[in-house]
């Protein structure tokens, strides 16, 4: 028989996975759900998917590359972008996710439980799905870019792809958790995460080259963990820029560290954060 | 005795009173600005001690701010067993549902559950507007900890007892609000925990639904499950729950059968004692054209009585006051109605129903109702006075006008006073015997 064992003060390092493993169908429901429910009523419906990533692409390609003319290394300014945007993206998916889980579940947390991990964990599969169809976006333009003779070089990094994936995922989640934790006590929090976001972006390659970057500035690549990753999948799909062994191997590590520390900070600040809300 | 389902030791919870979600990143900087200048300061004037000075700077002191909403509660439920947790408001049932559902954690104490635990706290938790009916099943089915294979296997029964039919591919948002309490209640009412604990989600849906909850509540009963149950409703209390927990202050009270515990419950509380004279009365509903401005019980020699006794003849009087300034008010009756503390009523008189229409005219009008044999058993009652223009218009209502109480008397003239327990009105009735 099943026991829940109920304690003032339960150390910050307990953590029941095996709860974690027996909620898996609501896990598995509420990916469906954010993903099936997102844009119902809307007249292009799951267009949207598809849609966001391109537009965004456009409007950088306009912005950036026509008006603001910084440089893209010599590759097509479209597909380099996009190269950036689409792993920038879930990370950015997951960061956000995860950052507002607690508050946006909160009329939810109030009234039942459920391990509190579960919805910044499903944001990770969530913005995967996101993911996955920007990526065939990007890999339809690669392909059309390619074929129509640009210059672009594609190289066996690409193999890299899924531990880059996971990398970004890691950090995403390792940071929104943080951020999720921080909220609870400093609404503060919530209202500076889109500026802080935004902030993280233009911290990293997405917009320009990382060659472009003085040497003064450089230190920033080498301390966000973001940085190397997109900077290794514009070199994988296109050919362009140096990536950087030893950054990507602290990059790694970083996101590991961030991870799961996040982890034990969100597990801390989470037993009583109804009391706060 | 088996090893008990729910076993609670020294369970408290304190909350920060005005401190609660008032933190902001400022308030923090400046008192760590504060805290690090304080220590200069301390410091430079030869390292005075500042401890026992209270530093209201510190966001994180211990202080009168302190609220503790349950204090060192213990209690063991056996399995099998539904406990009814009683207390007015404030009294920490809430606060403790929610740290055995897990909601919170405790300050202090632990406790221990055996079993699956379902917890209800709210009916329709997580449905999502967006999704259809049976999205929402399985969706807020899940997040009450079912699985997905269960919900697949009952879905039939969950869909037959919400009533929702046809509409269960409809997105909820479009549902009428009692269509969504049915539908909901159906997914809570098939959890199949082997602890449940619930709190007031009884008090929503039409009476009929109602009444078919309380049904299902009574078949999970008989399975056997363990059952915790918070409720204003002592009529559900009673019948559901083998025993009571009454809780005052966040310290548990009583605890033990259910009727002894809600019998005291009720004895101990406040009566809403008004200190307004009726005239003075404002929780009036009514058009107002007529008010009730006074209302007495007197006896057969014309004098006021507070305490009544069962037996004997009373007049009961409610003095009206119509404005001068208008023409006289035709077709008034009025009523007089017994409430017992569970506020059931068991005693009407109304003149509608013999018939009895008055003519109110400008200025005060005393309007006397005669009891030959009043018949109410021994007790603590409370008076809802009415007043209206036939079926036609409300003229003045109020509720828990007076308290009335009752006891002594000779009613049956054997010196029994019934059983008041059981039930609020005395009937005498002879007995013979056939063979």
């Amino acid at each position: 028989m099943q026991i829940t064992h109920i304690k003032a003060r339960q150390p910050w390092w307990i953590i029941n996975w095996r709860e974690l493993v027996d909620n898996r169908d609501l896990f598995w429901l509420t990916v469906q759900r954010d993903l099936t429910a997102i844009y119902k009523q809307s007249v292009l419906g799951p267009l949207w998917f598809v849609l966001q990533p391109v537009l965004t692409t456009v409007v950088f390609t306009v912005v950036f590359g026509n008006f603001a003319k910084i440089s893209t290394d010599g590759l097509p300014p479209f597909l380099f972008y996009m190269s950036g945007l689409v792993l920038w993206n879930y990370f950015q998916g997951v960061l956000n996710g995860a950052a507002s889980s607690l508050m946006s579940n909160a009329g939810i947390l109030r009234k039942v439980y459920f391990p509190r991990l579960l919805p910044p964990l499903t944001s990770v599969v969530t913005y995967l799905g996101h993911f996955l169809i920007n990526f065939l976006v990007f890999l339809g333009f690669f392909a059309f870019f390619f074929f129509k003779g640009s210059a672009i070089h594609p190289s066996w990094w690409i193999l890299l792809l899924p531990v880059l994936i996971f990398h970004c995922a890691c950090v995403g989640l390792g940071a929104g958790l943080w951020l999720s934790a921080m909220t609870i006590k400093y609404r503060d929090v919530s209202f500076a995460l889109p500026f802080l976001t935004q902030l993280w972006m233009y911290a990293t390659p997405v917009i320009y080259p990382a060659s472009e970057v003085s040497a003064k500035w450089k230190w920033v690549i080498a301390v966000n963990p973001m940085a190397g990753v997109i900077e290794v999948n514009r070199f994988a799909f296109l050919g362009s820029g140096s990536p950087d062994r030893v950054i990507l191997i602290v990059s790694f590590l970083v996101g590991i560290g961030l991870l799961i520390s996040g982890v034990f900070v969100f597990n801390r600040a989470q037993r009583t954060f109804v009391d706060t809300i | 005795m088996s090893e008990p389902a729910i076993s609670v030791r020294g369970l408290s919870k304190r909350y920060r009173l005005g401190t609660i979600s008032r933190h902001t990143l400022a308030d923090e900087v400046t008192y760590l600005y504060h805290k690090l200048r304080k220590r200069n300061v301390a410091e430079h004037m030869g390292k005075i001690s500042l401890a026992g000075v209270p530093d209201v700077t510190d966001p994180h002191r211990h202080d009168s701010h302190d609220f503790w909403a349950l204090q060192d509660v213990t209690f063991d439920v056996q399995p099998g067993e539904i406990i009814g947790i009683v207390g007015g408001n404030g009294a920490g049932k809430s606060t403790l549902l929610k740290i055995l559902s897990r909601i919170t954690e405790p300050t202090e104490g632990e406790a221990f559950i055996t079993g699956r635990v379902g917890s209800l706290l709210e009916v329709g938790t997580g449905f999502h507007p967006e999704l259809t009916g049976r999205e929402n099943i399985f969706m807020n089915g899940t997040i009450m900890g079912m699985r997905v294979a269960d919900i697949r296997r009952r879905f039939d029964e969950i869909v037959a007892f919400s009533e929702i039919g046809q509409f269960l591919d409809t997105p909820v948002k479009r549902y009428s609000s009692g269509m969504f309490v049915r539908l909901a209640f159906a997914v809570a009412a098939h959890l199949d925990p082997e602890v449940l604990i619930v709190d007031e989600v009884l008090a929503v849906g039409d009476a009929a639904f109602q009444k078919k909850c309380l049904g299902k509540m009574g078949d999970v009963v008989r399975q056997g499950r363990t059952i915790l149950f918070v409720s204003h409703n002592m009529a559900a209390v009673e019948n559901l729950c083998t025993h009571a927990l009454w809780l005052e202050h966040g310290r548990v009270r009583m605890l033990g059968e259910t009727s002894e515990v809600v019998e005291h419950y009720l004895g101990s509380s406040q009566i809403t004692q008004q200190e307004d004279s009726i005239r003075n009365r404002k929780d009036r509903q009514g058009t107002g054209r007529a008010r009730i401005v006074d209302f007495y019980v007197t006896d057969e020699a014309g004098k006021r009585q507070n305490v009544l006794r069962p037996g004997n003849r009373y007049h009961f009087t409610l003095e009206c006051e119509l404005n001068v300034n208008t023409l006289s008010l035709q077709n008034v009756v009025a009523s007089v109605a017994l409430t017992d503390l569970r506020n059931e009523t068991v005693w009407l008189a109304h003149s509608k129903f013999t018939h009895e229409y008055q003519t109110l005219m400008p200025g005060v009008n005393r309007l006397t109702c005669t009891v030959n044999d009043f018949s109410v058993a021994e007790g603590v009652y409370n008076a809802t006075l009415s007043l209206g223009q036939g079926e036609v218009e409300p003229l003045d209502l109020i509720t828990n006008a007076a308290e009335i109480n009752i006891e002594g008397g000779n009613f049956f003239g054997t010196g029994s006073k019934g059983s008041p327990t059981l039930c609020k009105t005395l009937t005498r009735a002879s007995w013979s015997l056939t063979t």
